[in-house]
């Protein structure tokens, strides 16, 4: 292994190449850390985003009203609004509340990421899943309940199922556009690879190569991202329905 | 799973018409490789009422030796004007940029031979999965800062750099618009066009591309209030837009209390643009849905 890093710095002696995450520790540390926490950034908003759709679609099936305007307004505010505005709504506006007496903030920067992110697609995901539940006749429902079901396991084997097959291609398209809206969480600090890229090519100078290794990286990350959802989505297919 | 197709016209449906819109709307956006945006007048009801909301709260909390804070808006507004026609400016040039590269690498997509729509769609999908601050990141620091050409030496400023990295992505969605609507021209029409002697180069310019431009006209409009809404992000790398100046003028101002009433007013003078736009695109959208 030293020996095919040793090379990359041979590499740089002979042409000026400088891959400095290659041969040097400390980079390669650095750039690793920075890959992990854009998958760790993108995996937290996915999971959380799509925990607000279930819960949000739940909520606005609920009986009072207040509820469904107050899901309502949620979807309004972040499916309208620019995201870099509301990472820093979070971070700068909400997040000057959230400090000790010392003025050390209660809450990392990174973890605001995940929750602004997750807010702004969990927006998106709560109508798609609403549209999903809604497409799931009633008849479907009273059949289950009439072999038994109750409520609840009726939902969980028989709406939900069905639905998320329809949701799948909607889903997806909104779940890649997350993958890729993770990068402007630079603006507010957070150590993912558009950072700490940015942070390696001020100290070692080497802009063009880094700059190659992010696209590439970023560029690769997404588009297999974006082949196993459509493996899967094709999997999940429902006959007859959609292209 | 079997693929045994659903039996057609059947009045026992297994899912309702949500299913088949909610399928189509994916369609959509993947298309145009963005969600599709949506305005209406309540939300510039709401807008103004907190820029309302939040300017009295500044002028409260302002001390009394301090000017009303319209006046301070209203002082600073012929600056924020030139940086937001900047935004506009830039918006427009990476638009046309990227439509005139969008459009040849669509028609690219459905050429006959293998290598050049593999290439097509290679270089399509490779921009549509870069994430857009990363390809501006990228033609920021990788552009010359001048370039020569037969020894005539052209400056490339900051906002012209800017403006490339913004046109890759919009290239990219613009070539995938492209290819989805010439392939949604029915195959009859490419027959006819044959059986009347047209070569295929006839046939794209004169029969085919002509009935396109009604098809990709909405998603092109969505795309564009994407882009210029997307445009703050140049103030990320430095340039001096409206983002960026208002960022100056709060610093010179050094006043916490005007950040939100300053923020709410780009965020209007953004609405009052793209709203009209938003509109459009819907309106023609419903008239076009009914003549195909």
């Amino acid at each position: 292994m030293a020996a095919f890093y040793e090379w990359f710095r041979w590499l740089y002696d002979a042409t000026g190449i400088n891959l400095t995450i290659l041969y040097d520790a400390c980079d390669r540390r650095r750039f690793v850390g920075g890959f992990l926490t854009t998958v760790q950034l993108a995996t937290s908003c996915i999971v959380l985003s799509v925990v607000i759709g279930i819960a949000g679609a739940w909520l606005q099936g609920s009986r009072l009203r207040l509820t469904r305007r107050i899901v309502y307004w949620y979807i309004q505010f972040f499916r309208n609004t620019p995201p870099l505005v509301q990472l820093y709504f979070f971070y700068f506006g909400v997040g000057a509340y959230f400090k000790t007496t010392a003025g050390t903030p209660l809450i990392s920067n990174i973890t605001w990421a995940i929750l602004g992110l997750s807010m702004y697609a969990g927006a998106f995901n709560v109508e798609i899943f609403r549209s999903g539940i809604e497409a799931v006749p009633k008849a479907t429902v009273e059949a289950a309940e009439s072999f038994g079901f109750s409520r609840l396991q009726a939902y969980r084997h028989i709406v939900l199922p069905l639905a998320f097959r329809v949701c799948l291609p909607a889903l997806n398209n909104n779940l890649v556009n997350l993958v890729k809206t993770t990068s402007i969480s630079y603006a507010i600090a957070v150590p993912e690879m558009l950072y700490v890229s940015a942070q390696i090519w001020s100290d070692s100078v080497n802009v063009k190569e880094m700059m190659n290794v992010l696209l590439i990286c970023y560029v690769g990350l997404v588009g297999l991202f974006v082949y196993a959802m459509h493996r899967w989505e094709r999997a999940m297919h429902v006959p007859g329905y959609g292209g | 799973m079997s693929l045994r197709p659903l039996p057609v016209g059947t009045d026992l449906p297994v899912l309702l018409p949500r299913a088949t819109a909610l399928a189509q709307r994916a369609a959509q956006e993947r298309l145009r490789g963005n969600p599709i945006a949506t305005l209406d007048p309540r939300h510039a009801a709401l807008l103004f009422a907190a820029f309302v909301c939040a300017a009295a709260y500044a002028q409260a909390q302002a001390p009394v030796s301090q000017p009303p804070i319209i006046d301070t808006i209203w002082k600073w507004t012929p600056l924020l004007g030139t940086g937001f026609a900047f935004n506009i400016a830039i918006s427009a040039l990476a638009m046309a940029i990227g439509t005139a590269f969008g459009t040849l690498l669509g028609l690219a997509q459905v050429s006959r031979k293998n290598a050049v729509r593999k290439v097509a769609w290679f270089v399509t999908n490779f921009f549509r999965n870069a994430p857009w601050l990363v390809l501006l990141f990228y033609c920021m620091f990788l552009l010359p800062f001048k370039v020569t050409i037969f020894g005539v030496s052209v400056p490339l400023p900051d906002w012209v750099k800017a403006t490339f990295g913004l046109s890759l992505p919009v290239m990219a969605n613009m070539s995938e618009i492209v290819r989805g609507a010439v392939q949604s021209i029915p195959s009859g029409q490419w027959e006819s066009a044959a059986s009347f002697a047209f070569t295929r180069r006839q046939t794209l310019w004169m029969i085919i591309l002509p009935q396109c431009i009604k098809r990709m006209l909405p998603p092109w409009m969505n795309l564009y209030s994407i882009l210029t809404v997307g445009t703050v992000l140049v103030s990320v790398v430095g340039v001096s837009e409206v983002m960026t100046l208002t960022g100056d003028v709060l610093a010179s101002e050094n006043r916490a209390d005007l950040l939100m009433p300053f923020y709410f007013y780009i965020l209007a003078w953004f609405f009052l643009y793209c709203y009209p736009i938003a509109r459009w695109t819907v309106h023609l959208e419903r008239r076009y849905a009914v003549n195909f």
